[in-house]
């Protein structure tokens, strides 16, 4: 399952784009030009793309509040996202859901979510229709570790286990659920021994790692496709940002963001691809100079396309 | 009386009636240490402790359903929902079990559990933190809803439902959170179940609820310009709701507008305008009017949601309707 050097790559240039993407997400909220609350999701990119980078067309995966990378890991344009989140018609949701509802269903994204936790059991829908439609396709679905302790991840786990259903279940543990602190939210330090409960395997790995992230995804999907069930996977992380654009942070001190900072899953990766010589510094700059590009022209799409017309608001309420 | 916004005047009522009552305490997501999701609960933790300001996990089945049960025995809980939206998760709890527990125990069982949440469209938040689902609960016997306008009613009303035995859903609007207004000093109490006429007039009586109440006394406003004068009234209780002081106004004006942000269809809107037909027909010299908003979602670009909800311009329509 060695990953050839372009898949390595493209995997860099993807954590980069969400990376660019959120700050400049961050840029124009701060500006004002963007209504409502975002959630960004940078610090977390290993997470987003280590993971996306083992689903092919049919499958599907469901994201929450913070689901910026989740989407561009999937393969979400940038254009559509950006005019999205900015209210315009030419966004993923036609500027009807914005940055917490950013969905393309014929991606296999399923959503973004403003529900803490909706996404399981739809993830669990989602690989049943799968494996009722008999095409091998899986679902993934991404939630926090706060997330856990909701009913919807108990009864979505069990469901899947007992119908044996072709789903991971991938928990981005930031260690936080808006100022809870994990230890103030829950009485484990690994999310993954849940799976216990469940009878299903759970594993812990370093969320700043995208080969951990990437293999033991890659490991969690091969055995949903073999018919052997969901998979509980917990990489540990870290929101560099807020929980929400103009948080104030006052639960967490500036010294453990510091030392998280220190642990950036983008600096770390381009290491490794400079150490095992897959990459010149030359061609690393190279694909950031091209992702500040690709975002700067998101910017202007989604500047230059209109608002939706009046006659929107009471579209689309209904199936034609 | 004191300048206080509608979020310090609630902050307020929970101090005051924690430092009242031992058994009240506040639950929810965010609460302490944080001080809300809106900024409402701060500096409540610094006075009461943890113990009674008690962040809790992202669990909202657990804080309602364990409100309920502590409130049966002996507690008054004050659970915090983050956004009304998020009722629909913990739903059981409240509908199933809080409403009627007293009922289906003979009489024999208190429940009083305070809840708070927010509605309400205005700031981009998109169709899964911005409705009004007031109607929801009002279909609920066992259940008082409350819905407060104004910092000073906001205050008056919260004491008085943290004091209510019963099960009260106390529905705030997250665009009244930043509102001044005069707020008596000291402790009050306003009875749930009475309704406040903001404006007096003859000419039109016009029912509005929270954040439209603010609409409909500019539109009043803009109307008295014309000659038109209109009786602008917030039941700010909808369960039990003051149809006397409706009925009245009804008497006297001949006509009704009713307005509530709420999705028109299904609304509490229908209520009002159906207790009026039965009990008022008489009164009326013409049709009842609704205004609400359009059967469809919040969007989240400014353009729709502006247009979403209910403004002024289109309550000053409705009231010319009827002339
Ligand atoms: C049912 C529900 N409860 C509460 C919220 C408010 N809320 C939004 S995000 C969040 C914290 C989520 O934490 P976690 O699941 O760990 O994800 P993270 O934000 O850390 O990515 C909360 C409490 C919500 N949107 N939905």
């Amino acid at each position: 399952m060695a990953l050839t050097k372009e898949e390595m790559m493209e995997m860099y240039q993807r954590m980069l784009l969400i990376r660019e993407f959120e700050d400049s997400v961050a840029n124009v909220f701060s500006q004002g030009q963007i209504p409502g609350f975002v959630h960004l999701y940078v610090g977390e990119e290993a997470v987003a793309v280590g993971v996306c980078s083992n689903l092919s067309d049919q499958d599907y995966i469901a994201s929450t509040h913070r689901g910026h990378g989740h989407g561009i890991a999937r393969g979400a344009s940038v254009d559509k996202m950006m005019a999205e989140i900015f209210g315009k018609i030419d966004g993923y949701c036609k500027g009807k859901g914005g940055s917490m509802h950013i969905a393309d269903v014929e991606l296999g994204f399923l959503g973004a979510n403003g529900i803490v936790g909706a996404g399981l059991p739809l993830a669990a829908g989602a690989a049943f229709a799968n494996k009722y439609l008999n095409n091998n396709g899986v679902a993934v679905c991404f939630f926090g570790d706060a997330a856990s302790n909701r009913a919807t991840f108990h009864e979505a786990l069990n469901l899947s286990s007992i119908w044996k259903l072709p789903v991971v279940f991938v928990c981005e543990n930031n260690m936080y659920g808006i100022s809870m602190s994990q230890e103030r939210h829950q009485n484990i330090t690994d999310v993954a021994d849940r799976a216990t409960a469940y009878g299903i395997p759970g594993l812990t790995v370093d969320g700043n790692d995208l080969m951990a992230v990437y293999e033991a995804s890659s490991e969690a999907v091969k055995r949903a496709r073999a018919g052997e069930g969901p998979t509980l996977i917990e990489c540990k992380t870290y929101r560099h940002r807020g929980h929400f654009e103009g948080d104030a942070c006052v639960y967490r001190s500036e010294d453990e963001l510091n030392q998280w900072k220190k642990k950036c899953p983008i600096k770390r990766f381009a290491a490794r691809l400079l150490e095992m010589g897959l990459a010149g510094q030359d061609e690393l700059d190279k694909i950031n100079e091209q992702v500040k590009e690709q975002i700067k022209s998101a910017l202007e799409f989604a500047r230059q396309s209109p608002l939706p017309d009046i006659t929107e608001l009471t579209k689309d309420v209904y199936c034609d | 009386m004191l300048e206080m916004t509608y979020s310090q005047a609630i902050n307020a009522a929970l101090r005051e009636e924690m430092r009242r009552d031992g058994t009240v305490y506040i639950l929810g997501e965010d609460v302490g240490v944080f001080g809300g999701c809106f900024g409402v609960t701060v500096g409540l933790i610094d006075e009461f402790g943890a113990q009674r300001v008690m962040d809790t996990p992202i669990s909202e089945t657990a804080i309602m359903g364990s409100a309920v049960g502590a409130a049966a025995a002996g507690l008054r809980p004050v659970p915090e929902i983050m956004f009304v939206d998020f009722m629909a998760v913990c739903l059981d709890e409240f509908f199933n079990q809080a409403a009627k527990m007293r009922y289906m125990f003979g009489g024999k069982a208190r429940v009083p559990v305070t809840l708070r949440t927010v509605c309400g469209a205005g700031v981009g938040a998109a169709a899964q933190h911005s409705q009004s689902l007031e109607a929801w609960f009002t279909h609920m016997p066992g259940v008082k809803v409350v819905m407060p306008s104004t910092p000073a009613d906001a205050k008056g009303l919260l004491a008085a439902s943290i004091r209510d035995d019963n099960p009260v859903i106390f529905i705030e609007h997250k665009v009244l959170y930043g509102l001044s207004g005069p707020v008596p000093e000291g402790e009050y109490t306003i009875p749930l179940g009475k309704a406040d006429i903001k404006r007096p007039g003859g000419d039109v009586t016009v029912v509005a609820t929270s954040m439209m109440l603010h609409k409909a006394l500019a539109a009043a406003q803009t109307l008295a310009g014309e000659g038109i004068e209109a009786e602008v009234i917030d039941p700010r209780t909808l369960s039990p709701l003051d149809k006397d002081t409706i009925l009245e106004s009804v008497a006297k004006t001949g006509r009704l507008v009713v307005v509530h942000e709420a999705v028109k269809t299904g609304g509490f809107g229908g209520e009002i305008a159906a207790i009026v037909a039965e009990e008022g027909f008489d009164y009326l010299d013409a049709p009842i009017k609704r205004v609400g908003a359009p059967f469809t979602p919040v969007p989240f670009s400014p353009p729709l949601e502006a247009a979403y909800i209910p403004d002024e311009n289109k309550i000053i329509a409705a009231v010319k309707e009827l002339l």
